[in-house]
């Protein structure tokens, strides 16, 4: 008896909690207009794929989505390859001033990315960099969170085992790249899973750094089509849904990978 | 050989180290130290063509910042935000949390995930939904208001309703993130211990107070503090949903300081706004770490 009334509690609040979700993707569906009567209706009444065959071909959505796409893509792969390397040799490898190295960058946590924007873009436009992806990538180099997600889960590598391969004469490149990466594969899926869905989720800088409306990632291009069309609720749903469906989807594909993660970037602090 | 290994190791340390390092200075941390520099100048769209027009003005964009009633303004939003917005998300995370880990719950993992779902979203795409959500005569907000015979509320339309609807859209979007750090603390609370003080008679509330709660007071410190530094940052919520206004309304600081920067081209003024924000987060901060010492929560 209570089993059944606490889980239907949570049903319940899990259900209020999506809903605005399941409202999204239902009135994608709904014809121009249909949304905007008293009471609000739930279901379309004709379901179709109006709202998207516009946005697609009169709003050239799909190349927005391209280049969320390639800006997402490329940023995790950026950043893997940036702070995989650093989070290793931060955990596993002696040098001198490593420890404070790396204590400066505890520190550094503390700043919000905002407080350096203004210098950023100024900097990037002396570099003839804004207004082009490299210039919406660059934060993505710059992962302090990376570093510590990788070097917290290579603090468990045994280090007989590194120091066992460096008797066997390998480099230590080899090592990283034949011993260490095979092991890393869990923490760069989690890594990876969490720059592609913060960079496509991303706003404020791709809306500061890209002009040129042929460049707009979907956040940006979604935000400027809807001042345009305030009325037009049923398109700007099935916007909504094809901005942040793909990463709720691929959210719930390894959602084993970004909560683990999560918990490992929270307790750091 | 062994010294000849140790020099290979070190060279490789700095090797793997060096390109995120030189990302993290010259994109990360260069940019932070120049806004306090940018500050004390008068950079703006003159400087932005031609350098030589910059000039050395000290704190004068601080001064006119200080009497400048939309900068107050923006500044008493954001407070505004942090004071309601953090005890709110605080406590709805807790009480998802505390339901989630509840011994009579039946398939956990489903409703995690459903609680969770809305932090991942795109932020301005259920912006956007929560704008129709949230309208004054279709929306659904305001039918299950009148349901309950309440309403209907101008939402996004009054100066006065405007700022707690974008805090309802805010702790929506986020308090499933802080569930699952919750979640984690409440599994570090021994069941036996709670056992024990159920079998001394202890209601709910007695071993939520006396056993839960003092356990996990260092994870509530942690989201308080990550809740704060994320309430002072809130930017494209007003951007998408109000536009920060009406009459200003929901202009936080971020807002204003991206339209100090980059509407106006001040990037001076800009800037000096950015260094205020990071100084309101720090001393926020700070009091809380001193609050939660004081408390012996740390």
């Amino acid at each position: 008896m209570r089993r059944a009334l606490v889980t239907g509690f949570a049903a319940l609040v899990a259900l209020l909690t999506i809903a605005p979700l399941l409202w999204m993707l239902s009135v994608s569906f709904m014809a121009p207009g249909e949304a905007a009567q008293f009471p609000p209706p739930l279901l379309p009444e004709n379901p179709g794929l109006e709202n998207y065959r516009q946005l697609f071909g009169t709003y050239g959505v799909g190349r927005f989505l391209a280049n969320s796409l390639f800006v997402s893509t490329l940023a995790t792969l950026l950043a893997l390859l940036f702070t995989v390397p650093a989070g290793y040799a931060f955990a596993k490898l002696r040098f001198r001033g490593r420890d404070a190295v790396f204590r400066l960058l505890v520190a550094a946590l503390v700043v919000p990315g905002q407080i350096g924007m203004l210098p950023l873009f100024l900097e990037l436009k002396a570099m003839g960099l804004v207004n082009s992806y490299a210039g919406a990538l660059v934060p993505w180099l710059a992962g302090i969170f990376g570093i510590f997600l990788v070097r917290q889960y290579c603090l468990s590598i045994p280090d007989e085992m590194l120091e066992a391969a460096r008797i066997d004469g390998a480099s230590e490149g080899e090592i990283l790249r034949h011993i260490v990466l095979p092991l890393l594969t869990p923490v760069v899926v989690t890594l990876a899973l969490f720059v592609f869905l913060s960079s496509w989720n991303d706003f404020m800088w791709p809306l500061i750094v890209l002009a040129d409306q042929q460049l707009y990632t979907l956040p940006v291009a979604l935000a400027a089509l809807s001042r345009e069309h305030v009325q037009d609720n049923e398109l700007m749903m099935a916007g909504a849904v094809v901005t942040t469906l793909p990463v709720l989807i691929l959210f719930l594909a390894l959602q084993r990978f970004y909560l683990s993660g999560l918990l490992t970037g929270s307790v750091k602090g | 050989m062994n010294a000849e290994r140790r020099a290979e190791e070190a060279r490789a340390g700095w090797a793997m180290t060096g390109p995120a390092l030189a990302a993290i200075l010259i994109f990360f941390l260069i940019p932070a130290l120049a806004s306090l520099l940018l500050s004390f100048t008068d950079f703006d769209i003159y400087a932005l063509g031609d350098i030589a027009n910059l000039r050395f003005v000290g704190l004068e964009n601080y001064a006119r910042l200080v009497e400048n009633p939309l900068f107050w303004n923006a500044m008493g939003n954001s407070l505004l935000f942090v004071a309601i917005g953090t005890p709110l998300v605080a406590l709805l995370s807790l009480c998802a949390a505390i339901l989630v880990h509840s011994r009579w719950l039946s398939w956990r993992p489903v409703w995690r995930v459903a609680l969770f779902a809305p932090y991942v979203t795109t932020l301005v795409a259920t912006a956007v939904v929560w704008r129709y959500l949230l309208h004054t005569r279709y929306g659904l907000v305001n039918y299950l208001l009148s349901l309950a015979g309440a309403g209907p509320i101008d939402w996004l339309g009054s100066p006065t309703a405007s700022l707690p609807a974008i805090l309802i859209f805010v702790a929506w979007k986020t308090f499933g993130y802080n569930m699952i750090i919750f979640l984690a603390a409440l599994q570090t609370v021994p069941r036996e211990l709670d056992e024990a003080a159920r079998i001394d008679g202890a209601g709910w509330l007695m071993r939520l107070r006396h056993v839960t709660l003092p356990a996990i007071a260092p994870t509530l410190l942690l989201v308080s503090v990550l809740t704060v530094a994320a309430m002072f940052q809130l930017f494209a919520e007003p951007y998408v949903m109000t536009e920060g206004g009406p009459a200003q309304s929901t202009v936080t600081i971020l807002y204003f300081m991206y339209e100090e920067g980059f509407k106006w081209w001040n990037l001076g003024s800009g800037a000096a706004v950015a260094v205020l924000l990071f100084l309101c987060i720090l001393a926020v901060t700070l009091v809380q770490l001193r609050f939660a010492r004081r408390a012996g929560a740390i």
